[in-house]
């Protein structure tokens, strides 16, 4: 594991020097072109995930790569052979996911890990940790205690709406759950990281608040099985597979330095690229701009009426004119967004070809968008409309999974 | 017809295991086996093939120092304090398809051995190199256990490496900890385990009796795929929404088809094809409300426990 691991230091440095993209977990900002990923992945020291680590993964659980994993969507791994190669010698894993619940309103763009988690929960037959960060989004949001602890049982509905199995997943809030094992796991990683590093790894400045100085551990450590003893109970050395967006990749660059010297696995991670926002890559979703992005509750027309008004388009500006030079793919969100929602690749890549030679106009790829999209939303909204409190209750009780691996 | 030495290396070759062979003369011991390849710096493996009282066989395949207690072994495996024994030679020469004094891992690559379980000394993971006869004890091949895991996974075997000097008590609190490598007596299919006697979505908790006495141990890491946990006469209820989904396309499908082809004049690969295009597009949707279907009944299962134990307490 030799890739230089560098932080939000040498990150300001090229600020200085140019217009720089930040990436960290609470800001993500672009330089000019959007985020260059190849840039990001070489700064942070992960790797890239090629076509030969997909088809492992194909042949590895008997079924086709993931939607997400062939587009390129989840794109940067850390140790991610290696989890593979024990998995292949018959040594298990278990899957560890979050949420920080700051919002009610639920996009796409968040549902995007979780609906890759479902899979590899799926695939690989593995048990699943989800973690509602409701404690760190009170310590950096003007939220209060009560109000952060009902946001995250309302996400958790959502996420359970994403089709997890309540055989092999436990979801948890940080202010129900942080204590015991838990709580001791934390004191041994924060007891390894010293205020300097952090200040390096997070940018954390001594005006912050001591809150948000101590909240890191509580994100590295269900990366521990011995977190969880009701579940991993005389498993310590069991792996964790951590898939997440990059943003985060601090936090566990962080727990994975601590590790070894706690006497615990490294995790490995898969990462996500981020989902563009409507209006085009280098503008930011955000939960008070509602055009921003589709949300989860959005009806089929409010739908039809973001994606018509609000989509970017990278067609020309009229139909001559697109006919002649076609669409830029690069910049033309529908597009994009297809990339990631279309299942059939035939079909995607024929709408590509046809749009790029400007045979295809953005009305028609628009179309195509909403019904991909007004599918997905409609299933995840009757899903959701079967969660009752008493199944959030289940999700959440602190109890065994004897078929966790079955 | 067994599988001959020959076949065997050439699939070994084609899987790309890295193994080197060793011809010598024919041996019927591991001393005499140490005569020939002993000095070359890997380990050599003795292979027991044993039986039991219901007369599952069972081969054991450890490093040549690890000492093997078979009343210890047959405890963990829950058969009691006698229940293993050697396995007649006809075993070796009719399930096995080997000769005398060459059980090997190996041998399961025979049709004829599906129903045989495989322990393995946990002892080969330390060792970079092993020996095993590959089917004839007139050679030995050296590999890694990594790649023995390879060949084994390739054959639809999972590995079981086990702490054979091991020797934890057997009791009402402690059931046999390798009950789960017995075989369940029916020829090994790579699916999922036995199917469930009614198509109903069974929270699996209300299957499981709070105490461990049972033989039945759960695993602590189940396996995936081929070694089943199961005995043949229990039955057994699976969550599997997956399973599920298929089986409900497997019950419409060919109903559709056949009621369909009566009535319209159409061919039967183009009904077939537009059927499967129907399934994938279907597939999402019938799976996610399973899923809520089971995580549903689960919630009710579990909600019904806590009261129980609320107003009754453990013991009901």
């Amino acid at each position: 594991m030799a890739a230089a691991e560098q932080g939000v230091d040498a990150a300001r440095k090229e600020k200085e020097e140019e217009e720089e993209q930040v990436v960290n977990p609470w800001e993500v900002s672009a330089g000019k072109g959007g985020i260059d990923y190849d840039k990001l992945v070489d700064q942070f020291g992960c790797q890239r995930i090629d076509d030969a680590l997909i088809d492992r993964i194909a042949r590895l659980t008997g079924r086709p790569p993931h939607c997400f994993l062939r587009r390129g969507l989840f794109f940067a791994h850390r140790d991610l052979n290696e989890l593979l190669d024990l998995y292949e010698k018959g040594e298990k894993f278990y899957l560890y996911t979050g949420r920080g619940p700051s919002s009610e309103a639920l996009h796409l763009g968040h549902l995007i890990p979780f609906m890759f988690t479902k899979y590899l929960q799926e695939a690989f037959k593995v048990p699943l940790v989800i973690q509602l960060t409701d404690d760190e989004k009170f310590l950096w949001k003007n939220l209060t205690i009560q109000e952060s602890k009902r946001l995250a049982r309302e996400n958790a509905k959502d996420i359970i709406a994403c089709g997890f199995d309540i055989e092999r997943t436990f979801i948890f809030s940080d202010f129900s759950f942080v204590g015991g094992a838990f709580y001791e796991n934390m004191m041994q990683v924060a007891r390894c990281v010293t205020m300097n590093k952090a200040i390096g790894i997070f940018g954390f400045n001594l005006e912050d608040h001591i809150g948000k100085v101590s909240f890191p551990p509580v994100q590295a450590v269900p990366s521990f099985p011995s977190s969880f003893p009701h579940l991993f109970a005389g498993k310590d050395q069991l792996r964790c597979l951590i898939p997440c967006a990059i943003d985060q990749d601090p936090y566990f660059r962080m727990t994975r330095d601590v590790a070894p010297r706690i006497g615990y696995q490294k995790p490995s991670l898969i990462e996500s690229r981020f989902f563009p926002a409507l209006q085009g890559e280098n503008t930011k979703m955000s939960a008070s701009d509602a055009n921003s992005a589709i949300y989860v509750t959005d009806s089929a027309k409010e739908i039809k009426t973001k994606v018509n008004k609000y989509a970017f388009s990278g067609g020309q500006d009229s139909i001559e004119l697109h006919r002649k030079l076609g669409a830029n793919l690069d910049v033309d969100v529908p597009i994009k967004y297809l990339n990631f929602f279309l299942e059939d690749d035939d079909d995607l890549a024929h709408i590509k070809k046809e749009y790029k030679e400007g045979r295809m106009l953005t009305g028609e790829v628009k179309q195509r968008l909403m019904a991909v999209l007004s599918e997905i939303v409609a299933r995840h909204q009757r899903a959701r409309a079967q969660v009752t409190e008493e199944m959030v209750d289940a999700f959440m009780a602190v109890r065994p999974l004897p078929n966790m691996f079955g | 017809m067994g599988y001959t030495k020959d076949q065997l290396l050439a699939r070994l070759q084609e899987l790309k295991i890295d193994f080197t062979c060793y011809d010598h003369p024919v041996v019927l011991t591991v001393e005499e086996q140490a005569k020939h390849v002993g000095d070359l710096g890997g380990a050599l493996s003795k292979n027991l093939l044993l039986k039991d009282k219901k007369h599952r066989l069972y081969v054991i395949s450890a490093l040549a120092g690890t000492k093997v207690d078979m009343k210890i072994l047959s405890q963990r495996l829950g058969l009691g304090k006698g229940g293993l024994r050697m396995a007649p030679e006809e075993n070796l020469l009719e399930v096995l398809q080997v000769p005398l004094g060459c059980v090997t891992p190996f041998a399961l690559i025979n049709e004829s051995a599906s129903a045989v379980s495989l322990l393995l000394d946990q002892g080969f993971k330390s060792k970079q190199i092993c020996y095993f006869h590959p089917l004839t004890n007139d050679v030995t091949i050296a590999l890694s256990s990594s790649n023995l895991d390879k060949f084994l996974i390739s054959i639809g075997k999972q590995p079981a490496y086990v702490d054979l000097e091991a020797a934890p008590a057997v009791g009402k609190d402690n059931p046999p900890d390798l009950a789960h490598l017995v075989p369940s007596g029916v020829p090994n299919s790579s699916e999922q385990p036995v199917e469930n006697t009614a198509l109903t979505i069974v929270p699996h908790h209300q299957n499981n009796v709070p105490k461990e006495t049972e033989v039945k141990a759960k695993p602590k890491v189940q396996s995936k795929g081929a070694e089943t946990s199961s005995k043949a006469d229990k039955p057994t209820t699976n969550t599997s929404v997956d399973k599920f989904v298929n089986d409900v396309f497997d019950i419409i499908s060919p109903l559709f088809l056949s009621e369909t082809l009566k009535k319209l004049d159409i061919k039967k690969e183009e009904l077939s094809s537009i059927l499967d295009d129907v399934r994938g597009r279907a597939d999402p949707d019938l799976k996610s409300i399973a899923m809520t279907l089971k995580n549903a009944s689960y919630t009710n299962g579990f909600h019904a426990g806590f009261k129980t134990m609320l107003h009754r307490g453990l013991d009901g």
